[in-house]
Formats: C-alpha cells, structure tokens, sequence
C-alpha cells in the first residue's frame, strides 16, 4: 500500500463466499506486481492438483508506482496455467490498475469454485459476490456493457469478464479487460470458467495523500517529458507495434503459413503502415500513460442492400497481425479484423486461436485429420473457414473440436505432428522468427513468452553474438524484467523506466531502494519462478523445440540444433549456479 | 483578461488521464485521479466516445447562490472561488451545480471545485483542454 509498510490483499474464497482484507508487512520485501504474484501463488498454489481444480488460486497483483506515474499500467495475473500445467502468467493494461489502486488493495487471491455463476464486486466499501445465471452465456463484449449498466458506480471503474471460450473451458480463452485490453495468454478465461466466475468489476474512489509533493511532481514531470517530448516512444504512438510487419517481413522473420516461410507476400496489404492509412480510427490509452498506444481500427461490414452498415471498432497490434495475419496467409486487412472480431467476442487469445488454426491447417493438408468434423474446409488464406473453425473449437462439438481446444500441442500429441506445432514450453509463439535468442527465450522463459526475455531483440543486435552472449543476455534480461514488472510498468516503456529512474521513482513517494535490492529482487523472483515451475513438473533438461524452427531459415539464417542445443546446455549450467547461489 | 478552461477538442483524447492526475497531484495533494476538479470519462465504454465533465465558468454561478456562508463567491471571468476556511461541509453546492461537475471527497469536509487555473491544460498531451481568454463580467 502506498504511505504504509505493508501489502494489502483481498482473499477471496468463491466457494464459501468469505472475504478477508489482509494486511502482509511480510511481502513488503517483493514491492507488488510480479513479484508479488509471485510469492502469492507459491503460498496459495497447490501443485498436485490439476490446473482447474476448484482449490487453484487466481492472483492478480499491482505495484507501488501504479498509475502514479505514467506508464505504470499494468496488472500482473499468476495462476497455474491450463494450457501448459505450469506457471500462468499474464499482464493486462486498461483500467484495472487504477481501479484496484483505489479501491484499496495491491493484490486479489481468488480460489474455490462458485455454486453457481457468479460475478465479483469490489469497491472500497464493499465486497460482493453477484449472481451472474443471467450474464453467463453472454460474449465478452455484450458481458461488458451488461456489467457497465448494472454498477453505475462512482469511482473509476475497470470491468473484467470471459466470454463463451473461457465459460467452456478452451485451455487457451482469456480474459477481457476494458475491451481493448487482455490477460491474454496462458488460459485464465478457463480458470475463471472453471471457478464459475464471468467477471470482476471494481471500482476505486479513496483518496491516497502524496507525502512529498515538491519531489513527486519534480519526478512525475520529468518521466512525462521524456515520454510525450521525446521520440523515444515515437513508434508506439505512432503505427504502433503494427510497425513491425513490414520490417519482420523484410528481414525473413515474419511467420507465414504455419512458418513454412519468414516472408509474407501480402505483408504490404497487412502491414501497420496500411492499416494506419485505411482503417485506423483512434488512439486510446490506458489510465495513467500519455503515449496511446491502443490502435483501433474501424471493420464497416454491410449487411442488406441499401447501404446498410454494421461498424465495430477492432484493437489490432503486431502479435495479431502475425497470428490472425500472415500465419494463416490472410492478405486481407477486412479478413483480419472479422477474425480478430471473432475471437475477441469469443474471448480467445489471438496467438494460440492462431497458431493451433495454422497447425490444423497444415494437418489437414497432410491427412491427418479431417476438417469435416469441424464443418468446415480449411486453407491457408481462407477467412470463412477460420471463421468456421473458431466457431466449432468454442462449442466443442466433435472430438476434433475438443482436442483442438486443449491447444496445439496437446492436439499435436494425439494426431502427430508435433514438428509443426509452434509452441515452446506448450505456449503458441509470438511473431518473430530472428534467431537463436528467440527461440532459446521462450522455450526457457519462466511464462514461455517473447516478453520474459526479448529473445527477439536479443537477436537483432547488429553483431552476431557469441553463444556465452546469448545465453547470459536472455538470463540477464529475465531477470532485470522480472525487477521491471514488479513495479507493473509496461513494457513499452522500458527503455525510459532504466534503473535511476525507477529508483528515483520509488524514492520520490518514500521507498528507498538501492540498485542491489533492485538486482537482488530480479534474481529472487527468477529463481523462485523457476522452483515454481519444477513443482508443476516441468524439467529445463527435457526440452523439445519443433523441428519447424530449424527447416525455415530466420532471420539470422537456417538455425543449427546442435547448436542450439550446446545453447541449451550452457543455459543449463547457468541455471545450476544460478540454483546454487 | 481572465481566463478559464475549456475542453474543445476532445474528439483527440485518448483518455490518459494525465489532467486529472496533475489536477490531484498539484491541487489537492493527492495521487487519486477522482480528486480532481475536472473528470474524464468514456459514453458507452471505450467503444464510445470520451468526455469531459468541466466547470463551464457560469457568470452566475449557482453554486455560489446556494452557499449559505459565502465560502463560494463568483470569479473574475466565470466560476467561483472557494474559501475553505469559510465552508461548513453542508454540500448544497454539489446539489446546486446544473452539471454535476463538484464533487464532495469521500471523508472531505471541502469540495473539490476547478480554480481554473490551467495545470490540466499543460499535462494534456494532445491539446484537448485549452485555457480561454474571456471578457471581465459586464
């Protein structure tokens, strides 16, 4: 809590409907958001039960700067993910910081299992467990506008809410957030579908009084300055992270069609410049940050003669470009955002609706399964099929459907085909094909995602890095990230939060911390993410990387396993110090 | 001339936030954006457009009318200056104001009322709020 030396928690028990407000002077030490998570999940976590056991804790954490200085806006999900049975994690932006922050609470433990649907009320007076019969069924945007209309409230507000995907149990739905925002990866839609749980609104209104003005808005102003008056975040509010579908492109690393190629010949049509230029229609941000970095595009679709128009305004980024995009060899902008509309309203992350399509795609092509159990023929560039698809893996119909929805890998087990299923550590793979960095960052990656490392950019260094270089930048980086997160800053911003300004920061509103506790921290969480995921089962010395990494050149050329595997073992090494430390 | 705070363009907002945490910050000491004088909100969700609730500056000020101590009194140009040493807490202001635009602080014994003073204006990052030069009151 700010102004205090302790951590304020809400746990809440869905199945008995208890509440109790908390307050941990003892997770003080972890400053908040991942941290945070962190140490909560291990408390609540339990290890021999299945991912969506009733007695699985959700954690949802924010951090000391949240929303107090601008672009600290994230919320830190942790859960035991049921896609890969291990460490769930994932950060959403929106509101939901600046809603906890002032409804008291640094961090949400929700565990059990409701009698019935139900949704979470919380504001700074009050927590209430909701009726949600009515609310379940409902697609995540109609869920959200029910919920608006429901709780007027007075305070800011954030609605969180899973649509028909986590309701039944699709290992890889998310959870909606503000509508433009998700905790995308890893399943938690399924965690709240399998708790009974359609939603979470709160609402915050206490005041919090600064302790130093004069210092506060000395630092405030200064971080603000860089961001708004500096090119430094010129590229996010710019095309936004679209940007890079026209360079991934041009350097070979864009996956295209299951990544049987890095280059994209439709990636002109897809690209962030085209779509800035035709289809953008405004900018939206998340409370607390001034760069706007939520692209929303307009999908004008007509519906009767007569010049009748539906419109819907459709949030597009990079990752869904690649996914819904050149992954699937969909060259048509309108193509993209009817599917990115599709799964939003479904509540799918985009990456994993993507990559287990692409999978199935390929399958189908080399007979080894039949796409007639989904209803639907499907073919790389073909939006209805997709369209079809999406549609049966969400009602779970056939066996196809279903094994679908447990995600690609364990879709590729059944059916073969595992040298095309682009997961690492069970995580369908973000947009990038540059390099060994990448692929070693999310296989060894505590959450198996670009983001705990940047493999990605690690690669684009401009000289070629020595194998010691790689695998100490993808710890290094973890680790400084992992310091990074606990203040729930988002990543966009990570090059103006570099150490003094983050110390700076905390020191401005009474948190003095010296750039040893900063690295201390970093290194604390790895190694406790890394305890945490061996508890669940998983091994770093019995990895699998598909062989489709290796057959489609990247961006640094054709990658050698045995190189990649010497990488393996040295990072192996480093894990044992780092173990042993 | 005196000047007081308009919102004209706030078709550009992209609901950061920025003013009301510099109103907070700077004005009443505090981080939470609700402490504001003026609030951004969205019509609708984010599906819809965002506004702004802003004092509009009346010439005759009803809230100011309606304060029995004369804690609120008209200011130069439009809208009112509090003095809180004068206030007794009795909120007939927040009643009185047509557009809902005081807002009484959870556990405050003062409102929260705009100074039109311009520190949202120098945060906003795509000029939606300006501050406008008007005429003294006939």
């Amino acid at each position: 809590m700010l102004n205090e030396s302790y951590i304020r928690v809400l746990d809440v028990d869905l199945g008995t409907g208890r509440v109790r407000a908390l307050r941990r002077p003892d997770l003080q030490p972890y400053l908040g958001g991942v941290g945070l998570a962190t140490a909560l999940l291990a408390e609540y976590v339990r290890p021999d039960l299945d991912p969506l056991a009733p007695e699985q804790p959700i954690v949802i954490a924010i951090g000391p700067l949240s929303t107090i200085y601008p672009a600290v806006t994230k919320a830190i999900a942790m859960f035991r993910s049921p896609l890969n049975g291990e460490l769930g994690e994932s950060h959403a932006g929106g509101r939901l910081a600046l809603a906890m922050r002032y409804a008291g609470y640094d961090a949400l433990v929700l565990h059990g299992r409701a009698p019935r649907p139900v949704y979470l009320y919380v504001d700074s007076d009050q927590v209430l467990l909701k009726r949600a019969d009515t609310l379940w069924g409902m697609d995540a945007e109609e869920a959200g506008r029910v919920l608006r209309d429901l709780e007027p409230g007075r305070g800011h507000r954030s609605i969180m809410r899973i649509g028909p995907a986590g309701e039944r149990l699709v290992r890889y739905a998310l959870v909606n957030c503000e509508t433009y925002r998700h905790f995308g990866r890893l399943g938690l839609g399924a965690v709240f579908g399998s708790k009974l749980l359609k939603g979470i609104y709160i609402s915050g209104d206490c005041d919090i009084p600064i302790p130093n003005v004069k210092e506060y808005n000395r630092v405030y102003t200064e971080i603000y300055r860089r961001i708004v008056s500096t090119d430094a975040m010129q590229k996010y509010h710019d095309l936004g992270t679209p940007a890079n579908v026209l360079a991934l492109h041009e350097l070979g690393a864009l996956p295209t069609r299951n990544l049987q190629s890095g280059r994209f010949e439709g990636a002109a049509e897809i690209s962030g410049e085209a779509f800035a230029e035709h289809d953008l229609m405004r900018k939206v941000a998340c409370s607390g940050c001034p760069i706007g970095c939520i692209h929303i595009a307009l999908l004008r679709q007509q519906f009767g003669d007569e010049h009748e128009y539906s419109w819907t305004g459709i949030s597009y980024d990079h990752e869904l470009l690649y996914s819904l995009g050149s992954l699937l060899g969909i060259a048509s902008r309108r193509g993209i955002l009817r599917l990115l509309d599709r799964v939003a309203q479904k509540g799918l992350d985009a990456i994993a609706t993507g990559v287990t399509l692409a999978w199935a795609t390929e399958a189908a092509a080399r007979g080894l399964i039949d796409t007639r159990e989904l209803g639907t023929d499907l073919s790389f560039g073909d939006v209805e099929g997709y369209l079809n698809a999406i549609e049966a893996i969400v009602e779970g119909k056939s066996e196809l459907a279903r094994q679908l929805a447990l995600g690609v890998t364990a879709a590729a087990r059944r059916y073969g085909g595992e040298d095309f299923a682009l997961a690492l550590g069970g995580n369908p793979v973000a947009g990038y094909h540059t390099g060994y960095a990448n692929v070693l960052g999310q296989l060894v990656g505590a959450r198996h995602s670009h983001v705990d490392n940047g493999g990605y950019s690690i690669d684009q260094k401009p000289r070629e890095l020595t194998d010691e270089e790689i695998v100490d930048a993808v710890i290094a980086e973890e680790q400084e990230r992992n310091a990074l997160n606990s203040l729930a800053i988002c990543m966009f911003a990570r090059k103006i939060y570099d150490r003094p300004t983050a110390l700076a920061a905390l020191k401005a509103i009474g948190i003095p911390w010296t750039e040893q506790d900063w690295v201390d921290l970093g290194r604390r969480i790895y190694r406790e993410k890394v305890a945490l995921k061996e508890s669940f089962g998983f091994s770093y010395r019995d990895l699998r990387v598909p062989a489709r990494f290796f057959e489609t050149p990247s961006m640094r050329g054709r990658l050698d396993p045995q190189r990649f595997a010497r990488l393996l073992e040295l990072f192996n090494e480093r894990l044992d110090a780092i173990r042993a430390a | 001339m005196p000047k007081v705070l308009t919102a004209p363009a706030m078709s550009r907002c992209i609901g950061c936030y920025s003013c009301m945490l510099a109103c907070a910050r700077l004005n009443y000491g505090s981080y939470s954006p609700r402490h504001a004088a003026l609030q951004i909100r969205t019509q609708g969700g984010l599906q819809g457009r965002l506004v702004a609730d802003i004092c509009r500056a009346c010439r005759e000020p009803a809230c100011a009318e309606a304060c029995p101590t004369g804690a609120l009194s008209p200011r130069r140009g439009g809208g009112v200056t509090l003095r809180t040493e004068e206030c007794i807490g009795c909120q007939a202001c927040v009643r009185a104001c047509p557009l809902g635009v005081i807002y009484w602080p959870k556990n405050g014994r003062t409102p929260i009322v705009c100074r039109h003073c311009g520190v949202c204006v120098r945060y906003c990052p795509h000029g939606c709020l300006a501050m406008e030069e008007v005429p003294d009151a006939e």
